[in-house]
């Protein structure tokens, strides 16, 4: 099968957040700076606020099940019917943004562009980017699983009006969202002012940038249950987002979303480790939000990446081993009450 | 089989090749003249040994069209239905008021046109009355049955067909899990066939409504073909043409498809010669083929050479056979 190289596909944003959390602010803001870029925008159909820009398309969030109803094979009806009407504008707009309703579940959107292969050879997703407001998200956390979801899915995160809430207050929120989603990019802001860069072009599902994106990808943290790596409070990760100082950080652990975090320096058997992993995604699928992982194979000069969406697998050799790298195998799935025991004690069986 | 390591007779030195300026979503033809339909803004009218004329109709991309030979109907993203007569000039026959994309159009027999916006099915009929069905969900394909005032409307889970002139009849639910897309009723009137979101065709028998299911293809099929008499319905979607049998009492029920052309890149659009049992077949690799349905002898019109055929068609009486590509070139074959 061929596809077209990743360079010709018009990069997709996917912009979600709970009402009121501050995506449209985001948007304009997005369409407003001098960046020179044309954007083509699919809203929802009850956007709050009007849109300045040329190409704006409604959607109607029409959420398809595929494959006789399976949970992990829904996609978003109208972006197949909607991006299929783009592309014959193509060279009008650089790139698209979808702005999805405050209650959308990202999945269906991502999954849009890996089941529907005329919209995957077109466009690629670059990033679930998901702004969540600074006062209230602590609640929504509570009574809206629509939150959860939005946080736990997301590969950018926009912490916004945090000029409304306290330091702790804010600290505290950082490890709820952490408890829900190790891998994000975090970002403070205010009236959803950021550099753009830091949300578009992330290139979130590239398999070639899954560590280049995340410095701190799978850094182990206090709640690291791995016995082969000895706990390390002096945590150096997270660049210009340091925000765990003095160790004081309390553990959040959510009743019914959770990483798993695993990590080993054993090699791994190639042939023990994708049964398990695709049996893994089988039946955990529909509970399995998001997975990545870097993998180091007995006898393979080449690290191995992956990433997934429920069931949906994509992985492939990245590049050589360096020198003086440490190779260590490193995997996190983020999901919905994940059986932990067993996914370590699988993991532990796939040890070359 | 013919083989296919061997050179194909060609009729390629014959083709008039045109440069139709931006991609090509679909061609029609008023007698020999071929009108290209362009992604956005335009038609392109290619009169035989003239220059080619564009003429822009719509305010932004054309998102489907339909021609009974005396007029080309086209839906856009402005919001706008056009009717483009023979001469290229053209009126507005209706817009949505809420400027939403105008993604399907289909022609009734009788001249009624039927459009749709989002749920919202209109047909505008022959006395200029407007008349409306909600779907239950984004309308994704329509179709006119070839006799009578009947419309297949494809949604979500299903097909309905809706008696458009008949408001005490109650429509018609046709059931299958699924997103289906585009819709067409058999030549005879006795079938109707989706293409689903899944590389899959569903069907029904209309009388009874059993259903069929013609699945096997590699991707997702975008282009339908009855060939000449209704006995094969032609199909892109996998790496040869294939060919569903309709000629039964049954339809392809418990049948295997005719599988001709067998190569290495994908069809990407088909459409039957209108009396001749021949095939034509664009590629997802650029190259447009002549296929003989009783024997699979194949006839080269196009070299491929990596963009995809995007539309194709023939005149009414199977003189004139025109295509268009992605890229945005096109051509035409008088035979």
């Amino acid at each position: 099968m061929t596809t077209p190289e990743t360079h010709d596909k018009i990069p997709v944003t996917v912009l979600t957040g709970y009402l009121g959390a501050g995506k449209t602010t985001l948007l304009n803001r997005i369409l407003s700076e001098p960046h020179g870029k044309k954007f083509a925008v699919i809203v929802n159909e009850f956007g709050e606020v009007g849109i300045d820009n040329e190409l704006v398309v409604n959607a109607d969030e029409e959420v398809f099940e595929m494959n006789n109803g399976c949970i992990c094979c829904t996609v978003r009806g109208d972006l197949v019917r909607i991006i299929d009407g783009l592309m014959r504008r193509k060279g009008k707009f650089d790139a698209i943004i979808v702005e999805t309703t405050g209650l959308a579940d990202p999945a269906p959107v991502a999954q849009t562009f890996f089941m529907d292969e005329q919209v995957g050879a077109r466009t690629k997703l670059d990033a679930v980017v998901t702004v969540a407001d600074a006062l209230w998200l602590k609640d929504r956390l509570k009574d809206a699983p629509e939150a959860k979801n939005q946080i736990a899915f997301a590969d950018v995160i926009l912490i916004n009006k945090t000029d409304l809430v306290e330091p702790d207050a804010l600290r505290e929120l950082e490890a709820r969202i952490r408890a829900l989603n190790p891998y994000a990019r975090l970002h403070r802001t205010e009236r959803a002012k950021i550099a753009l860069d830091e949300v578009l072009g992330r290139n979130a599902f590239d398999l070639d940038r899954i560590l280049d994106i995340e410095p701190a990808f799978l850094e182990t943290d206090e709640h690291d249950h791995d016995h082969d790596h000895h706990h390390d409070h002096s945590h150096h990760h997270h660049g210009a987002h340091d925000h765990h100082h003095g160790g004081g950080l309390k553990h959040y652990h959510d009743e019914e979303m959770q990483s798993v975090s695993l990590r080993t320096d054993k090699p791994l058997n190639p042939d023990k480790f994708f049964p398990w992993v695709q049996d893994l995604v089988a039946v955990e699928g529909p509970n399995i939000l998001r997975c990545k992982g870097i993998l180091s194979f007995k006898d393979d000069p080449e690290r191995f990446v992956f990433q997934g969406v429920h069931m949906i697998l994509d992985g492939d050799h990245q590049r050589a081993w360096g020198a003086d790298e440490k190779r260590e195998s490193r995997v996190v799935f983020i999901g919905r009450n994940l059986p932990e025991e067993k996914i370590r004690q699988g993991f532990e069986s796939c040890m070359a | 089989m013919s083989d296919l390591t061997a050179p194909l007779p060609s009729l390629a030195a014959r083709v008039r090749p045109l440069d139709a300026g931006e991609t090509v979503v679909g061609v029609h033809f008023f007698k020999s003249v071929p009108v290209f339909v362009l992604g956005e803004e335009a038609l392109l009218f290619a009169p035989r040994d003239e220059e080619t004329s564009r003429i822009a109709v719509h305010g932004g991309g054309i998102l489907a069209s339909a021609s009974d030979g005396a007029r080309i109907v086209s839906g856009g993203d402005d919001g706008k239905l056009i009717e483009t007569g023979t001469d290229g000039t053209h009126r507005e026959l209706a817009a949505d008021d809420k400027r939403r994309w105008i993604d399907q159009v289909a022609l009734a027999p009788d001249g009624s046109v039927a459009w749709s916006a989002g749920k919202i099915a209109h047909v505008l009929t022959k006395k200029g009355e407007d008349r409306t069905f909600e779907a239950p969900s984004t309308v994704a394909g329509l179709a006119f049955a070839p006799k009578g005032l009947r419309l297949a409307i494809a949604h979500y889970n299903g097909v309905t067909l809706w008696f458009p002139n008949a408001p005490g009849t109650a429509p018609q639910r046709f059931e299958w899990k699924g997103s289906h897309l585009s819709v067409t009723f058999s030549p005879d009137g006795r079938f109707i066939v989706t293409t689903m979101q899944e590389p899959t065709l569903h069907g029904w028998r209309i009388t009874d409504g059993q259903h069929m299911r013609m699945s096997g293809y590699s991707a997702r099929v975008r282009s339908l073909s009855w060939s000449a008499g209704g006995d094969f319905l032609a199909t892109s979607g996998s790496e040869q043409l294939i060919l569903w049998p309709f000629d039964g009492k049954n339809g392809p029920m418990g049948r295997q498809p005719e599988m001709l052309a067998r190569g290495e890149a994908r069809v990407a659009v088909v459409a039957c010669h209108p009396s001749q049992p021949v095939a034509a077949l664009g590629t997802a690799d650029g190259a447009v083929l002549l296929v003989r349905i009783d024997s699979g002898a194949l006839i080269e019109v196009r070299a491929a050479d990596g963009t995809s055929v995007s539309a194709l068609g023939w005149d009414a009486i199977g003189q004139t056979l025109a295509f268009g590509m992605e890229s945005g070139a096109a051509g035409v074959l008088v035979f």
